[in-house]
């Protein structure tokens, strides 16, 4: 068993946890980054393993992905809380049904 | 030497994970991601991986989590009104959860063998290699993807623009 993917399970339940348990957007948002850095972690490690480096692409692609997330999720924030005076994603409810 | 730097920098990695989730106050949860961070870059130097480390270190904990504090201290969370409890029943679905998923996930780990995987010959080489190897990879066979990235970045730029404008 390869110790730095127990390591990227691990860092990627406790991202999961965090994303179920938090009531506030901007920590939810910080849970999905440390689970997109757990699996960057996988990505590598399986990058070593199969003595390939499409892995590390991949995680470079990943990172972008995550770059322009956070900005556009930052952004949406921003807007929420203009609006509504609140971060808790329970009190954005228009559209539940 | 490899398993005491994996030792050490795994569990900062871990330990500040866990903080960035127990913090109550947001703005210590960020700077706990960060160090967590930093010691994944750490794990990707041990990992053969020192362009990956270093964009970790510059783009990630660098750009992306200013980028966070910023907007952090814009929001000022702190002194927003505390969330309404009813966390009790969701803190016992997500152990539930996580139950289950780290047996399913422990299960898949304990069958993989890396020694069954059809290794390229030659591997990784060393690391200045590796890191002209990336480069030429990225801009030949994943040319694609790598182009369609900076169009992903800047239709995201406008998003931002268009999103966060304050009208009038």
């Amino acid at each position: 068993m390869n110790p730095y993917l127990v390591l990227s399970l691990l860092l990627f339940l406790v991202g999961t946890t965090g994303f179920i348990v938090k009531k506030n957007v901007l920590a939810m948002f910080l849970c999905v980054e440390l689970m997109l850095n757990a699996a960057n972690l996988a990505f590598v490690a399986f990058a070593r393993d199969l003595g390939q480096l499409q892995g590390q692409i991949f995680v470079f692609l990943v990172m972008v992905v995550a770059a322009a997330e956070a900005a556009v999720g930052l952004a949406i924030m921003i807007v929420l809380y203009r609006r509504r005076q609140t971060l808790n994603p329970d009190d954005a409810d228009t559209m539940k049904g | 030497m490899e398993t005491l730097i994996f030792y050490l920098f795994g569990g900062i990695a871990l330990l500040a994970a866990v903080s960035v989730v127990a913090q109550k106050n947001v703005f210590y949860s960020a700077l706990s991601l960060i160090l967590c961070l930093g010691s994944v870059a750490v794990l990707f130097l041990a990992l053969e991986a020192p362009f990956i480390a270093a964009v970790q270190v510059i783009v990630y904990a660098g750009a992306i989590m200013v980028l966070f504090l910023f907007v952090i201290m814009i929001l000022d969370p702190f002194s927003a009104a505390a969330a309404r409890d009813k966390r009790k029943r969701l803190t016992c679905l997500a152990a539930a959860l996580g139950l289950v998923a780290l047996v399913v996930m422990f299960t898949l780990m304990r069958a993989y063998d890396p020694a069954a995987l059809p290794v390229v010959a030659g591997g990784i080489p060393a690391d200045a290699a590796s890191v002209s190897r990336l480069g030429q990879l990225l801009f030949t066979r994943f040319l694609v993807p790598f182009e369609a990235t900076s169009i992903l970045i800047l239709v995201a730029i406008m998003g931002v623009v268009v999103l966060a404008r304050k009208r009038s």
